[in-house]
C-alpha cells in the first residue's frame, strides 16, 4: 500500500510538477477528449457501411451517377405524426437504386418494389426494429423494454394492415388471416376492436344448441366433445382435450338442458321408405347442388364441395332421422337464421334426399361409445364444466349465460412487449414466435390453460398472425386520415312479400345485392336491367348452366308460380342500374347488314370466340357465359353498356374492356340480339 | 478491492451467460438403413412467396439398388442462406419417404436446394429448384390467376377448367422460357395492353390494355419473368456479382 501511494505521488510529480509541465498535459487531454467524438464517427459501424457501399458502386458502369445520389453521413427520414424516427438508409444505401438489382449482399439489396415511396414512409413502419439506432445489433434485434426486433419476412403483410384496413390485393396473407379471426371463432372468446371504433365480428355460425337432444344423441355428441375433426376433417370446432368423464358430463348435461322444439317434428312423418335405387338420392343431392356449401369426403380421401354448411361425410352419425326429415322440409323451422335455402320439396323428395344423407355413415364411428345414464351430480357438474370452458360463447344453451370479457383482449396483441411475455424454454423471443406457438399449442403455455387445441395447418398459422401482428399501437393511434377504411357488408334488407321470400331462399347466401351477402354467385344489384323477365322466370323454375365450367351453381328452389311472378316482378322493378335507359337505346333497326358486321367484328376483330359460344358447332369458349341464347336472355341496353365497358357494371369482371367504339358495339348488340337459342337443349350441357 | 472486483467480473458473466437463451438440441437421428439412390416425390418446383413457407411439403423418396423404398435412411436438407427446413435432417418412413416443410429465403428468385443420403457406399445427392416471388411478382402471380390462367395454363382443376384446349392458335405457358425470355419487355407489355394483333400474333389474345393498370401489366410481366424456365436473363449490361 505505502508504495503505491508512493509511486503516484511520483507520477503525479512528474506530469503537473510545474505549471508549464501540467499546462502542457492539460492541453494534451483536452485534445485526446476533442478527438472522441469524431474518432468514434469515424470507427462507427455506419461509416464502415458507407465506406463499403461506395467501393461496391466505384467500379460499376453507372458509378457516377450512383455516386451523385449518395449522400454521405446519417440519412433520416422523421415521421412525427406516427412517431417515426428512421434511419436505416444510413447503411442500406442502394434501396432505391434500380441498377443493383444484381446486388444481394445486405446492406446493400435494392427494396422490391412496392406501392409507397421509401423516404415517405421509412422501414420501421413495415418492418418494426429500431430506427433510430445506427448500429446493426440495436437496430434489428433490441429486444430491451420499449423496443422490438426486426419482423420477420413472411409477417411483412402485417405492417400493411395497421394502415389497410380493407382487404389488398397485395396481402393475401393478411386478408386470409383477417376472415380466420372471424370464422375460426377467436372473436367469439376475445375481443379485438379495430382502429376505427368497431369491434371484428365473427362470421361462423356455431349451431344453438337449445335443442340439441331433438338433433342428436348423446353418444355422438360424447364422441364429437372427445375429437370434433374425428368426425369431420374439415370441422372448425377445437379439441378441448376433455377427460372421458368430463366429456360424459357435458353430453349430460347437454342433452338434459335440451328443450323440444315445439311443433318440430310432429308434422312429419317419422316412418323411413327407402327408395328403391340408391342413385336417386344422389342424383337429387347432385341436381340440388348441395356440393356447392356442403364437402364431403371422397374415397380417395379429398375433400369436395364448398364450406359453407358443414361437411356431410358421416352426417348419417350424428343427425336423428326424424330430425332430419323435419330439417329437410324447411330448415328455417329448427333455425331461423341459417344460412341454408328452404328447398320446397316434396314430402318424396324428402324421405329421397334424408334416406340418401342418414347412409353417409362410417359404422366404426363412436362403436366404443358406452356411455351409463347420468347422475345428477354428473349433470351439475357438465353445466359448471359448460360455464368454465366458455361453450356458451358461441353456442346458446339453455341455463348457461354467454360470458363476457372471457379470453384476453387482442386489440393490440401486436405490440404486446416482450417483457409481459412468458416464453416457454428454448423458445425463441420474439412476438411473431410467441403468437405462432400460442395458437398452435395454447395448453403448453402453462397447466390449467382453456384456450382449446385448434387444427390449423403452418401457412393458416402464419396467415392469423400476420392478421394479428397488425393490431398495433400505432394502428390505434396513428392520426385518422392515414387510414384506409375496411368495407363492410351494408344491412340492406329488400322489402316486402319478395324480401320474405329472398330471406326464406337464402339468396344472400351466395348473392350479393347492394353491398350485402355472399360471393359465390353473381352480384344482382343491377339484374333488373340485365335479363329478360321470360328467361328470369324460366331460369327460377330451372336454373340451367350459363357458365358450363363452374361446378358451383344455383340449385333448383321448386318456387310455385305466384312465388316466381312476385320474384321476377321485384327483381325487374327494383335491381336497376341508373346507368342503364332501356328505352333510348336506338336498336330497334337492325337490318340484316348491321347484323353481319356485328358477327364479323364479334368473331375477327374482337375475337369474342376465344371465351363464348355463340355457335356451338364451331365455338369452343369455355370462360364467359354461353351467348348461344343472350337474345332471349339479355336486355340489349345492357349488353350494349357490357361491351363499351364491363368494369362499369360489374367491378372487377375479367372480361376486357376493349374500348369498343359507339358504332361496333351497337352493331356487335344487334349481332348478339339475333341469338334467340335454337331450342333449350343446347342450355343445359 | 481486488476481490471485490473479482466478484463483480463473476456476476457480470454469470449475468451475460444467464441471458444467454437456451438453444434446444434437435434430438439425435441414427439412421437404420441405407439406400443408394434418392428421387423426388413431390413438393419441387414450387412457386411461394419470399420468406414464407412453400404450400406443399417436399418429399423426397430413399430406394436401393431394386429401386425399392428403404426405410429408415436418414436424409438431410439443405440449401441457401435464409431458406428454412422443418425438419432439416429426417429418417424416411415405412414407405422409404422423407418429409420436410421448406420456408425459402427472403430475396426472389431460384433456390436451388439439395437432399442428402448417406447410400451404402458413398453420399448421394438430390437437387431440388423451388422459386421465391417477390412482392411485385406475387401481385403478377394473382392477376395471372385472375385474367390469364383460364387460357395461359393448360392444366385444369376442379376450380377451374382450362380452356388452353379450345383455343385455334396456342397460347404460350408463362413458363415457356424458351419463347418468353426472347420477347423484350416492351413487346410483353404491347401485348397485354393492345392484345395479340400488336405483334402480329392471333386476335384471340384481347387487349388489356384498358382493364388492368401500366404498374398491374409491370407486376405480370415481373411474374412471367420470375417464372420462366429456362431462367431469363434480363439484357443489358451485367455486372459481376457481388
Amino acid at each position: 500500500m505505502q508504495s503505491l501511494r508512493k509511486s503516484i505521488s511520483s507520477v503525479w510529480r512528474a506530469l503537473f510538477g510545474d505549471p508549464v509541465r501540467a499546462f502542457g498535459v492539460v492541453s494534451l487531454l483536452l485534445l485526446a477528449v476533442l478527438a472522441i467524438a469524431p474518432a468514434k464517427e469515424h470507427f462507427s459501424e455506419w461509416h464502415s457501411y458507407q465506406n463499403r457501399y461506395l467501393s461496391l458502386i466505384r467500379d460499376r458502369g453507372d458509378a457516377v451517377s450512383l455516386r451523385r445520389r449518395f449522400q454521405p453521413g446519417i440519412q433520416q427520414v422523421w415521421l412525427p405524426q406516427l412517431g417515426v424516427v428512421d434511419r436505416c438508409a444510413t447503411c442500406h444505401e442502394g434501396l432505391t437504386e434500380a441498377s443493383l438489382a444484381d446486388v444481394h449482399a445486405q446492406p446493400f439489396r435494392q427494396h422490391p418494389s412496392i406501392p409507397h415511396k421509401l423516404d415517405e414512409f421509412g422501414c420501421v413502419i413495415c418492418h418494426r426494429g429500431q430506427g433510430a439506432a445506427t448500429t446493426v445489433a440495436e437496430a434489428h434485434q433490441s429486444e430491451r423494454a420499449g423496443e422490438e426486433p426486426i419482423l420477420p419476412a413472411r409477417y411483412i403483410e402485417s405492417g400493411c394492415g395497421q394502415c389497410h384496413q380493407n382487404a389488398l390485393t397485395g396481402t393475401p396473407h393478411l386478408n386470409q388471416g383477417r376472415v380466420m379471426l372471424a370464422r375460426y371463432g377467436c372473436v367469439r372468446c376475445h375481443t379485438a376492436k379495430l382502429p376505427d371504433g368497431s369491434t371484428v365480428v365473427a362470421t361462423d355460425d356455431p349451431p344453438s344448441l337449445m335443442h340439441v337432444a331433438d338433433k342428436t344423441t348423446r353418444a355422438w355428441i360424447y364422441s364429437w366433445l372427445k375429437d370434433p375433426q374425428a368426425y369431420a376433417s374439415t370441422a372448425t370446432m377445437p379439441n378441448y382435450k376433455l377427460s372421458n368423464s368430463d366429456a360424459s358430463d357435458i353430453s349430460a348435461f347437454l342433452v338434459s338442458s335440451s328443450t323440444p322444439r315445439v311443433g318440430d317434428t310432429a308434422a312429419v312423418e317419422v316412418k323411413f321408405t327407402a327408395p328403391a335405387d340408391p342413385a336417386v338420392g344422389a342424383t337429387l343431392y347432385g341436381e340440388s347442388f348441395c356440393a356447392s356449401c356442403h364437402a364431403v369426403q371422397n374415397a380417395a380421401g379429398n375433400i369436395v364441395g364448398g364450406n359453407v354448411g358443414p361437411e356431410l361425410t358421416r352426417v348419417g352419425n350424428k343427425a336423428k332421422p326424424e330430425w332430419m326429415r323435419a330439417w329437410l322440409e324447411n330448415p328455417r323451422s329448427y333455425n331461423s337464421t341459417t344460412l341454408m335455402p328452404h328447398y320446397r320439396f316434396t314430402p318424396q323428395q324428402v324421405t329421397i334426399m334424408a334416406g340418401f344423407l342418414e347412409a353417409k355413415l362410417d359404422s366404426d364411428y363412436g362403436t366404443n361409445v358406452h356411455l351409463d345414464a347420468a347422475t345428477p351430480q354428473q349433470i351439475a357438474h357438465g353445466k359448471k364444466l359448460t360455464a368454465e370452458l366458455g361453450c356458451a360463447a358461441c353456442h346458446e344453451i339453455n341455463g348457461v349465460k354467454k360470458p363476457e370479457n372471457f379470453a384476453p383482449d387482442l386489440s393490440r396483441i401486436g405490440s404486446k412487449a416482450l417483457a409481459q411475455i412468458v416464453f416457454l424454454p428454448g423458445m425463441e423471443h420474439s412476438l411473431p414466435r410467441y403468437i405462432s406457438s400460442k395458437i398452435q399449442q395454447p395448453r403448453a403455455f402453462g397447466p390449467g390453460l382453456k384456450m382449446p387445441q385448434f387444427t390449423l395447418t403452418t401457412a393458416q398459422t402464419s396467415d392469423l398472425t400476420n392478421a394479428l401482428l397488425a393490431l398495433t399501437d400505432r394502428s390505434h393511434t396513428m392520426p385518422d386520415m392515414l387510414r384506409v377504411a375496411a368495407v363492410r357488408d351494408t344491412n340492406y334488407q329488400p322489402a316486402g312479400h319478395a324480401g320474405k321470400l329472398m330471406a326464406d331462399l337464402a339468396c344472400f347466401s351466395c348473392h350479393r345485392i347492394n353491398g350485402r351477402g355472399g360471393d359465390m354467385a353473381p352480384d344482382l344489384t343491377f339484374e333488373g336491367s340485365s335479363v329478360q323477365r321470360q328467361w328470369l322466370d324460366d331460369f327460377l323454375k330451372n336454373p340451367n348452366t350459363l357458365r358450363p365450367s363452374l361446378i358451383r351453381r344455383m340449385p333448383r328452389l321448386n318456387l310455385t308460380d305466384g312465388d316466381r311472378k312476385e320474384l321476377t316482378d321485384y327483381m325487374l322493378a327494383v335491381y336497376q342500374s341508373p346507368a342503364i335507359d332501356q328505352d333510348s337505346e336506338p336498336l330497334t333497326t337492325n337490318t340484316p347488314a348491321v347484323v353481319e358486321h356485328g358477327r364479323q367484328l364479334f368473331y375477327s376483330r374482337y375475337a369474342c370466340q376465344s371465351c363464348h359460344i355463340v355457335d356451338p358447332k364451331t365455338d369452343k369458349g369455355y370462360i364467359g357465359p354461353t351467348l348461344t341464347a343472350v337474345g332471349s336472355r339479355l336486355t340489349p341496353a345492357w349488353i350494349y353498356a357490357w361491351l363499351k365497358n364491363p368494369q362499369a357494371l360489374r367491378p372487377g369482371a375479367i372480361e376486357p374492356n376493349q374500348n369498343v367504339s359507339d358504332e361496333d358495339a351497337r352493331a356487335m348488340t344487334a349481332f348478339l340480339m339475333t341469338q334467340k337459342g335454337a331450342s333449350k337443349q343446347v342450355a343445359k350441357r | 478491492m481486488m476481490r471485490r472486483s473479482i466478484l463483480c467480473l463473476a456476476f457480470s458473466i454469470s449475468a451475460i451467460a444467464g441471458c444467454k437463451h437456451s438453444s434446444s438440441i434437435a434430438p439425435a437421428l441414427k439412421a437404420t438403413a441405407a439406400g443408394t439412390a434418392l428421387v423426388e416425390s413431390s413438393g419441387g418446383k414450387q412457386i411461394g412467396g419470399t420468406g414464407s413457407a412453400l404450400k406443399d411439403p417436399l418429399v423426397v423418396q430413399v430406394n436401393d439398388d431394386q429401386g425399392a423404398a428403404v426405410a429408415g435412411a436418414m436424409v438431410e436438407f439443405r440449401g441457401a442462406e435464409g431458406v428454412h427446413f422443418e425438419p432439416a435432417a429426417t429418417l424416411t418412413d415405412s414407405s422409404g419417404q422423407a418429409t420436410t416443410s421448406v420456408t425459402l429465403g427472403t430475396i426472389a428468385g431460384h433456390y436451388q436446394l439439395s437432399a442428402t443420403t448417406i447410400g451404402k457406399t458413398q453420399q448421394v445427392n438430390l437437387q431440388i429448384v423451388e422459386i421465391a416471388l417477390g412482392y411485385q411478382q406475387q401481385l403478377g402471380s394473382l392477376l395471372e390467376e385472375k385474367y390469364c390462367a383460364r387460357c395461359h395454363d393448360s392444366e385444369s382443376s376442379a376450380e377451374r377448367v382450362s380452356n388452353y384446349d379450345n383455343l385455334e392458335v396456342k397460347p404460350h405457358p408463362f413458363a415457356e422460357g424458351e419463347t418468353l425470355n426472347k420477347m423484350s419487355d416492351a413487346d410483353l407489355v404491347a401485348m397485354i395492353q393492345h392484345g395479340g394483333p400488336a405483334l402480329s400474333k392471333s386476335a384471340l389474345m384481347p387487349p388489356y390494355g384498358s382493364t388492368l393498370t401500366a404498374s398491374e401489366v409491370r407486376a405480370l410481366i415481373a411474374y412471367i419473368r420470375a417464372v420462366a424456365d429456362p431462367q431469363y436473363q434480363p439484357g443489358g449490361t451485367v455486372y459481376a456479382k457481388n
